[in-house]
């Protein structure tokens, strides 16, 4: 493979704490080298930020849910699916892209790669097969195991190692990468048409609490020692006062400690944390308790948080978290579409429109932005829009904007008809907090990189790393004083190269690139008794044969496989 | 009022997609240079001139602009897509979406329209001799917000799926149309004037429909309430009034349940 010398950028590179300094990237065979021969390409970052690819800890972006939203929006797609180009495939939709559309626009914003946030275990099949049809970007997927049967009723029980080797088996077997959790228990109470709002609430049938099942999940993950923690979508997502669940939830992790050869110091990854930090009791009185989560997520090493910042446009909001998306169905009447996964989970999909001109919508921008600013460890505080529940993946740059600056803050805040009432719900007024580059390097790339436990890969730019090297048009020493210069620098990356290979040029899409999928093999000893329970829900309940159940490897065809050996 | 006439001289093979052909881009431009706007044949790129002979002149504003097509568009897709001003006249046939996304100006097409017409329409008015196929005034596959606002007259028979999730503006069928009126709607004005099959008004929440005719097939979500006389499009007459649908949730107003009309000519 040829030689890279990107040369001369302003290098922030957290994992090095290099901030700023003016230097070289060397590139060969795919990783970053000490340096490279006279016959090196040089590709002149001067004047401009060089980081390393981004890392998304938490997106839909494929899966059945994600391609149920594609089908039933067809308006998604309403001009905003541009004429096929020359050399590269048609791109369409905005809040529910298609898979070519989704890999490029990760790489236009120098993103090397994204974790699919929720995968159905039965329909791991299908995931990977959207993996697999997403260029350029490197992608995992996380099984999701709260309202799973054999989860319950091992948790139940309190059989930490049989609900391990369950685990272990599932994630070998559907190619996926860590423990996803979404409404414990709420989901499998959905099937009784009830749901879990509180952490003792108990599920139908199986009688265990969310609070149970959240410890046991934390305890098998550890048990394990998989590279990433066990990552949660809490219960009582989206309404007034749940931040006291939120809280009451995130002390759960409180006196566990990560086990793991993977550099991860968390054991809980709260996601879309925007989403939990609700105050108030209806919607007249609904407010920002960012402040409240974000003081007691700042007193905890051992938790790591996304945002999940609504970015106010129209989207498509998704999720396992079934009894969520029927309670908002009935709030804004648009399409719903619910499935459920035998055994294992459920689904909800419903179009939103987060309206400026809404009191609700505006403070929940406010709140998503509030967290990012309250975060006293930018390493443990991550940027997303828990795409597309909140806003589309591509407004990232959106978002770093806001962080970056608080003219840009105003000047969305200006365009709200209910801003004074937005004010008066939240803090964001009055924070002067502006994040830097290198903190927003540590959001976007260090962070997520080591919390989900590849740090060695990917989020610095330290010689032996993949070579994914991202340069963004902005002048380290002069920083635009217009912030939407800011937005345009990280929406179209001058140059992007993934894996050593230049992907983007000026913006535009520069090659298909090498697209891998990262799974986890966990191994555990032999466990004949959960064997024989797998075998026999097969035979029982599933309504498909165990053989039929396992991701094949031709569906994951560039794998990158992360071994995990519980006796090694 | 300044106008370009456009002469098809040419049948496509395919269908011909003219985003392009509205005052709002014909204004300020000189035939020449409308000849060579991009249009699609199928998928590929051709110019406007290679099927049209334009000539004549355009305003410097859409309002000041009128287009004259001197022939039959039964393959020309999109006349008027998304026109704030001006007016458009076809003498001939038109095919789908016909005034779709139009915020204002006015469409005469003096023969039949294919489907799609005035499709998610805003403002304008649109005036069709002849027949209209289906969909007339509806919405995008799978949009929730349909025709909002403006006028779709057509003097002729129109098909199946009509002001489909409309929420405002009318619509007027000058004789009979087949099925499915205002599924959905919320809001707007439905006037046919002939005969309908049936599925008048499914799921609707909000809005009006008037029926002259017969409808063969009424709804079961549907009860009559009382019996009105009424003027409706410069017509007077007596209709039974019906509210509905009552299967779909309906939004309230000063504690009262507000229904959608149904009146059918006694």
């Amino acid at each position: 493979m040829a030689e890279l010398l990107v040369k001369g950028g302003f290098v922030i590179d957290p994992t090095r704490r290099i901030d700023g300094d003016v230097m070289d990237v060397a590139i060969k065979d795919g990783k970053i080298v000490e340096k490279v021969g006279p016959g090196a390409k040089v590709i002149d970052a001067k004047g401009k930020v060089v980081m390393a690819g981004g890392v998304d800890v938490h997106a839909h972006v494929a899966g059945p849910k994600v391609n149920v939203g594609r089908l039933f929006r067809p308006e998604d797609k309403l001009f905003k699916s541009p004429n096929a180009q020359k050399n590269y495939r048609m791109e369409m939709g905005f809040s529910i892209p298609s898979t070519f559309k989704t890999g490029y626009d990760y790489a236009r914003m120098g993103y090397s790669f994204v974790m699919e946030a929720a995968m159905p275990p039965l329909h791991s099949p299908h995931v990977h097969e959207e993996i697999h049809d997403t260029p350029i970007i490197d992608e995992a997927a996380l099984p999701v195991f709260a309202n799973n049967w054999f989860v319950l009723e091992y948790l139940k029980n309190g059989e930490i190692e049989n609900s391990a080797a369950y685990v272990a088996w599932l994630i070998t077997a559907t190619k996926g990468y860590g423990i996803k959790l979404v409404n414990p228990g709420g989901t499998a109470a959905w099937a009784w048409g009830l749901n879990c709002l509180t952490l003792q609430d108990p599920v139908p049938y199986f009688d265990i609490t969310p609070a149970e099942i959240i410890t046991g999940l934390i305890k098998t993950n550890e048990y394990l020692g998989l590279p990433h923690s066990m990552h949660i979508h809490q219960n009582n997502l989206g309404n007034p006062g749940n931040y006291e669940v939120t809280l009451e939830s995130l002390k759960l992790a409180e006196g566990y400690k990560a086990k793991n050869k993977f550099g991860r110091e968390q054991v809980m990854h709260s996601t879309h944390i925007q989403f939990h930090s609700y105050g108030g009791d209806g919607w007249a009185n609904f407010e920002s308790k960012a402040k409240e989560v974000m003081d007691y997520v700042n007193t905890q090493k051992n938790i790591t948080v996304d945002l999940g910042c609504v970015t106010l446009d129209e989207t498509t909001t998704m999720t396992a978290d079934g009894p969520f998306e029927h309670h908002l169905n009935g709030l804004n009447h648009l399409k719903w579409a619910n499935v459920d996964v035998e055994l294992e989970t459920a689904a909800g999909v419903v179009p939103y429109v987060y309206d400026k001109d809404i009191k609700v919508c505006g403070i929940q921008w406010a709140i998503g932005l509030e967290l990012g600013l309250y975060a006293k460890d930018p390493m443990r505080t991550f940027i997303t829009t828990d795409h597309p529940n909140a806003g589309p993946f591509t407004r990232y740059p959106r978002i770093i904007k806001w962080l970056m600056s608080k003219k840009a803050r105003e000047a969305t805040l200006d365009t709200f008809k209910h801003k004074d009432k937005v004010i008066d719900a939240t803090n964001i007024h009055g924070i002067d907090t502006e994040r830097t580059l290198y903190e927003i390097a540590q959001m976007t790339r260090a962070g997520p990189a080591k919390a989900l436990g590849f740090s060695r890969m990917f989020g610095g730019l330290a010689p032996g790393m993949d070579a994914d090297v991202a340069v963004f048009d902005l002048n380290y020493k002069s920083m635009p004083s217009d912030p939407e210069k800011i937005e345009q620098a990280f929406q179209r990356a001058s140059w992007f190269i993934k894996s050593g290979e230049i992907v983007v040029k000026n913006g535009d899409i520069a090659s298909h690139g090498n697209k891998r999928t990262i799974w986890v093999n966990a191994k555990v000893k032999e466990n004949p008794q959960v064997m024989r329970d797998i075998h026999e829900k097969f035979l029982k309940d599933y309504t498909v044969g165990i053989l039929n159940y396992p991701v094949h490897d031709y569906l994951a065809p560039h794998p990158l496989v992360i071994d995990v050996d519980v006796e090694a | 009022m300044p106008t370009i006439t456009l002469k098809p001289y040419k049948t496509p093979e395919l269908m011909l997609e003219c985003y392009n052909i509205t005052p709002d881009v014909f204004a300020g431009k000189k035939p020449e240079e409308i000849a060579e706007l991009e249009i699609r044949e199928g998928k590929t790129r051709v110019k406007l001139g290679d099927f049209f002979e334009a000539s004549g002149s355009s305003g410097m504003t859409a309002a000041e602009t009128d287009i004259h097509i001197a022939g039959d568009c039964t393959r020309v897709k999109y006349i008027g897509n998304k026109m704030t001003a001006g007016s458009i006249t076809v003498d001939g046939n038109a095919d789908m979406y016909v005034g779709g996304w139009m915020k204002g100006g006015k469409i005469h097409v003096k023969g039949n329209v294919h489907s799609f017409c005035g499709i998610a329409m805003e403002g304008g008015e649109i005036l069709v001799d002849g027949n209209a196929e289906n969909y007339v005034g509806c919405a995008y596959r799978g949009d929730w917000r349909g025709m909002r606002g403006g006028t779709i007259r057509i003097k002729g028979n129109a098909g199946n799926d009509i002001g489909t999730f409309m929420l405002g503006g009318t619509i007027i069928i000058e004789n009979n149309a087949f099925i499915h009126v205002s599924t959905h709607a919320e809001g707007g004005t439905v006037i046919i004037k002939g005969d309908v099959q049936g599925r008048v008004g499914g799921q609707m929440v909000k809005g009006d429909i008037y029926v002259f005719g017969n409808i063969q097939y009424m709804l079961p979500g549907f009860k009559q309430v009382d019996k009105v006389e009424k003027e409706v499009d410069g017509e007077k007459a007596t209709f039974l009034h019906y509210i509905g649908d009552l299967g779909e949730r309906h939004p309230k107003s000063k504690g009262k349940e507000i229904y959608a009309n149904l009146y059918v000519k006694a």
